[in-house]
């Protein structure tokens, strides 16, 4: 059995040495959560404990995955995307290219749209995780965005659908009345090769209607 | 046996009555004059709840018990001999379960940097990739060419030393030219062009493009003693299934191909490739489940790309605009695979006499092409209609005008540029190019679109109706993305008077009914009309058994809007679960198969034509494609929503492919340096203009259905289009993809 990582509740104090040593391990992916600073984030998730060194070997962690709570032992090496997808099953996040740079596997992070392939799986103990499987409503209703993605064909082989999806609904939780551009500037991070942006700029809007 | 039927053909309302030969097994075709309540509408895809939730399980996400994970072995250069593998510490290293050879016998040649050369499969996805770098391959390097220029001169390296070559102009990479006309050694056509008022003659050149699916190719294999079961991302699940048979030599009845979803494929998933034996040889010896998806990197590099071209075109015209003679000579570099023609486009595009190609594909060490939507096409397209374009500015004729007269025996197309022109605003443009003062200067262009009419018969589905009321349809088909199970849907819901809610589907499995490979725009004109001859028999044995329940003929009874009643009394009825309940033994089956066409029709090509408007900072070369305005024909119109959807996709991909997408490698080392999506750039969300689209209904009663394709035909003149605004923005010509800042610059002679 493996180290096991739990969230902290007592601030974590910063070293130089572990700060760089963290830093190695975790910079790309708290890099990717936008908007947020990286000293607080890893503050915030527990990664910062003193003199701590975990792997190669599994550890144990928890996450918070669409409102629950789910165990499971992983090598730190693994990325939230193949956490979400080899370890919980949740296959609806998909990965493109691996690096970044498609979007396909777009998830939420506390709140915030995040490259779940440049994410490493520690970095998101003790926040809470949103991935597509996660939006329906316990009554199987589906999210407005989910909705209007239907409704306006806002998708043609689908494999990108997931991650826009998300990335849409984090624009619509911080923002309710999304400008064309804005829209556009909210998407931008995730590829759709079949071209559907024209009906997903639709369906993005018809969203925000329908959920004021 | 057949019956006659009246049909009323044309193009939107311009009808006339016509006599169709349709088997007696057949309904009457959909015609001009046919009332449906479904098709033709906006009908949202009925497996869009499928891939919005993330429940939709694409080959990429199937996990089988005990699968393994495997991985391939590639070339690290461009040309050598393979003297030696060493798979001692691979074999050790942790999780490895088995490693396949490909080529029996050492040496063998690899010829691109990404060839195959031995797989393992392991437990794990990381012991996989750990356990291929410990293959230690010793190379025997050879000098190698990865650049179409370089390819074609005399010193050049051959790419293929055991091949026969046309031996052109000393180079062993230039392979033997096809000519049209055949036989032909070009000196007619010179003498026609000799004789012409104007004469335009220019190199246009197109870079390769790479398929870029967000699903990378890759197969989930699985035996289970002398069955295979192989989950493929294929746009052919029956040509993989015949493959895979013949590669292992097995009965096909043993080998089952699902694709139940599919992330893209635009031509380069039609056929089982290296990979999909690969991981069929693994599961066999390890003697476990295997899934072999490729990485982004081998996406770009092995499975596919457009091939690039260097085309001379030269037009003869008269005066007045008449297009007297057409020339071609195109170089194209296929990699070390086939395919780089440029020609469609000339050959099929204008009323010419006179037309002579001569297409020669070049050898180099690069990955294998693959067709890529409406393969040829785009390039010739940005050749030959930039030329066409470049006639019309030299006589000083409209560049609409120019096509509009050459173009007279298209119909269609005659039908479509008043259209395009005029919700365009055509008529705004300036007369001159350049004409815009200040730093940022708009243009317009235009450019036709050229594909073919391609179907199959033989397609086959069937359709199950059960005492419950609830129908199902099986076909063998796969959905690409391009949404065919809507189509399919709704026309077994018009003809049994049904919602395409109602309808469920099963697709994508090799134990349904045969269907075409989706390729070459087919899979809506050969799949819905079998759809629709076994909805039409399925609608008699409805009618059959509420006949007897209802004490009269048949022939008196109509099925509409889930009931059955009689014509001439409507209060005389029964509901379509009062019917189904009375089915026997509880269910019924019904098939339908895709016969040849009623008849020859004219339209054995595919027309439409793009009008674009661009903008051009002329200090930093940037060009942004602010609006596309699209106008188009694919038959009779099945499910607007998706056949809009489908042309912004053919639109964007040739932005995508006029201003940004270009496989670049390294002449020294023959290594890509973008094989990624960061620097392999694609148009995103920033890019995309405001898209116009409209269609042209044609009825021609050809089939059942009257469908023909469109996912080819939009992406084709995109590109030309942008250019030829760009001209008209900036009045130089750029006569090579990508249209990138530098090149803006470097033609306006600021670099």
């Amino acid at each position: 059995m493996g180290d096991s990582i739990k969230k902290r509740k007592d601030p974590p104090k910063l070293s130089r040495r572990n700060f760089l040593k963290s830093i190695s391990a975790t910079s790309v992916g708290v890099a990717a959560v936008r908007g947020e600073g990286m000293v607080g984030q890893l503050e915030k998730a527990g990664i910062l404990e003193k003199d701590r060194i975990v792997g190669p070997g599994s550890v144990a962690i928890t996450l918070l995955v669409n409102g629950r709570e789910v165990a499971l032992e992983i090598e730190p090496r693994i990325t939230l995307a193949d956490a979400i997808r080899d370890y919980l099953n949740l296959t609806g996040t998909k990965i493109g290219c691996n690096r970044g740079a498609c979007g396909a596997c777009t998830v939420l992070l506390d709140g915030k749209a995040v490259t779940s392939c440049m994410t490493l799986a520690l970095d998101a103990i003790g926040l809470p995780i949103e991935t597509i499987e996660g939006l329906e409503s316990e009554e199987n209703k589906l999210h407005p965005v989910q909705e209007a993605f239907i409704e306006h064909d806002a998708l043609q082989c689908g494999f990108c659908t997931s991650g826009m999806i998300m990335s849409a609904k984090a624009l619509l939780d911080e923002n309710k009345n999304p400008s064309v551009e804005e829209i556009k500037s909210a998407v931008s991070g995730n590829l759709c090769r079949c071209g559907t942006y024209p009906h997903i700029f639709k369906a993005v809007q018809d969203a925000a209607k329908q959920m004021k | 046996m057949s019956k006659k039927e009246k049909v009323f053909i044309g193009i939107d309302k311009d009808l006339k009555e016509f006599t169709v030969e349709v088997p007696d097994t057949d309904p009457k075709p959909w015609d001009g004059k046919s009332d449906l309540k479904h098709i033709g509408k906006r009908i949202p895809r009925i497996d869009g709840k499928f891939k919005t939730t993330g429940r939709a399980k694409y080959t990429y996400d199937i996990k089988l018990p005990g699968m393994l994970y495997g991985k391939i072995v590639r070339s690290q250069y461009p040309a050598a001999m393979v003297t030696k593998i060493d798979t001692t510490r691979a074999g050790k290293a942790p999780g490895v379960r088995t490693i396949v050879n490909l080529y029996d016998e050492l040496p063998f040649a690899v010829r691109f940097a990404g060839q195959e050369i031995i797989a393992l499969a392991a437990e794990t996805a990381h012991q996989a990739d750990a356990a291929a770098r410990l293959v230690a391959i010793t190379y025997e390097k050879k000098p190698f060419v990865v650049d179409l220029d370089k390819a074609m001169k005399k010193d050049a390296p051959a790419v293929f030393d055991d091949i026969k070559q046309a031996d052109m102009q000393g180079s062993k990479n230039i392979r033997e030219p096809r000519i049209h006309p055949k036989d032909s050694d070009g000196k007619t056509i010179d003498a026609v062009l000799a004789k012409a008022d104007e004469v335009v003659e220019e190199v246009y050149r197109t870079q390769v493009q790479t398929h870029s699916s967000m699903e990378t190719h890759g197969v989930v294999a699985s035996w289970n003693e002398d069955r295979l079961t192989v989950w493929a991302s294929t746009q052919g699940t029956f040509r993989v299934r015949d493959q895979v048979a013949e590669y292992f030599k097995i009965p096909k009845s043993k080998v089952r191909v699902i694709t139940k979803f599919m992330g893209g494929g635009f031509g380069s998933k039609l056929k089982a490739d290296v990979y999909t034996m690969l991981a069929v040889k693994l599961a066999k010896k390890a003697n476990a489940p295997v899934r072999l998806m490729l990485d982004r990197k081998e996406e770009h590099l092995a499975t596919g790309n457009r091939p690039d071209s260097q085309q001379t075109v030269t037009i003869g015209a008269k005066k007045d605009g008449k297009i007297t003679a057409i020339k071609l000579k195109s170089f194209g570099t296929p990699g070390v695979g086939g395919g780089a023609g440029t020609s469609g486009p000339v050959k099929n595009t204008y009323d010419v006499e006179n037309i002579y190609t001569w297409e020669a594909d070049v050898y180099t060490n690069a990955g294998p092409a693959a067709p890529f939507r409406a393969p040829g096409m785009p390039q010739g397209a940005f050749a030959l209609e930039q030329a066409v374009d470049e006639m019309a500015y030299k006589l000083g004729i409209d560049p609409l005008e120019i096509r509009i007269k050459n173009t007279l025996s298209d119909k269609v197309r005659q039908a479509e540029y008043p259209i395009g022109a005029e919700k365009f605003g055509w008529s705004k443009r300036p007369k001159q190019a350049a004409a815009e003062k200040g730093v940022i200067k708009r243009g317009m262009g235009v450019a036709n679109s050229i594909w073919y009419y391609i179907y199959n018969s033989g397609t086959h589905v069937t359709i199950t109706v059960n005492d419950d009321g609830s129908v199902q349809l099986r076909s063998g088909v796969q959905d690409i993305g391009g949404g065919i199970v809507t189509p399919m849907a709704m026309v077994v819901a018009e003809e049994l008077g049904l919602t395409p809610a109602d309808i469920e589907l099963t697709i994508g499995e090799t134990v349904f009914g045969w269907a075409p490979s989706s390729g070459g725009s087919q899979t809506t004109a050969g799949v819905t009309p079998a759809v629709r001859i076994a909805a039409y028999h399925a609608r008699q044995r409805i009618l059959e058994i509420a006949a007897k329940e209802m004490e009269t003929d048949m022939q008196a009874l109509t099925l509409e809007s889930g009931k059955v009643f009689a014509k001439n009394d409507q209060s005389k009825q029964m509901s379509w679960t009062q019917v189904c309940e009375k089915i026997p033994q509880g269910e019924f089956s019904v098939t339908g198969e895709r016969q040849p066409d009623y008849y020859e029709t004219e339209r054995y090509k595919i027309s439409g034509v793009q009008f674009a408007d661009v903008e051009v900072d002329t200090e930093t070369g940037k060009v942004s494609v602010k609006r596309i305005f699209a106008v188009h024909d694919c038959g009779r119109v099945m499910d607007r929503l998706t056949t809009e959807n489908q042309i912004n996709g053919g639109i964007i991909q040739g932005i995508s492919y006029a201003l940004y997408e270009n496989r670049i490698f390294d002449r020294n080392t023959g290594l890509m340096v973008n094989p990624d999506l960061e620097y392999y750039k694609i148009a995103g969300a920033m890019e995309i203009p405001v898209i116009e689209t409209h269609i042209v209904d044609l009825n021609l009663a050809q089939s059942s259905t009257g469908a023909i394709g469109i996912g080819e035909p939009a992406t084709v003149p995109t590109a030309a289009a942008v250019a030829n605004a760009v001209y008209h923005a900036i009045g130089v010509r750029i006569r090579e993809l990508p249209m990138t800042p530098a090149r803006i610059l470097t033609a306006l002679g600021k670099l």
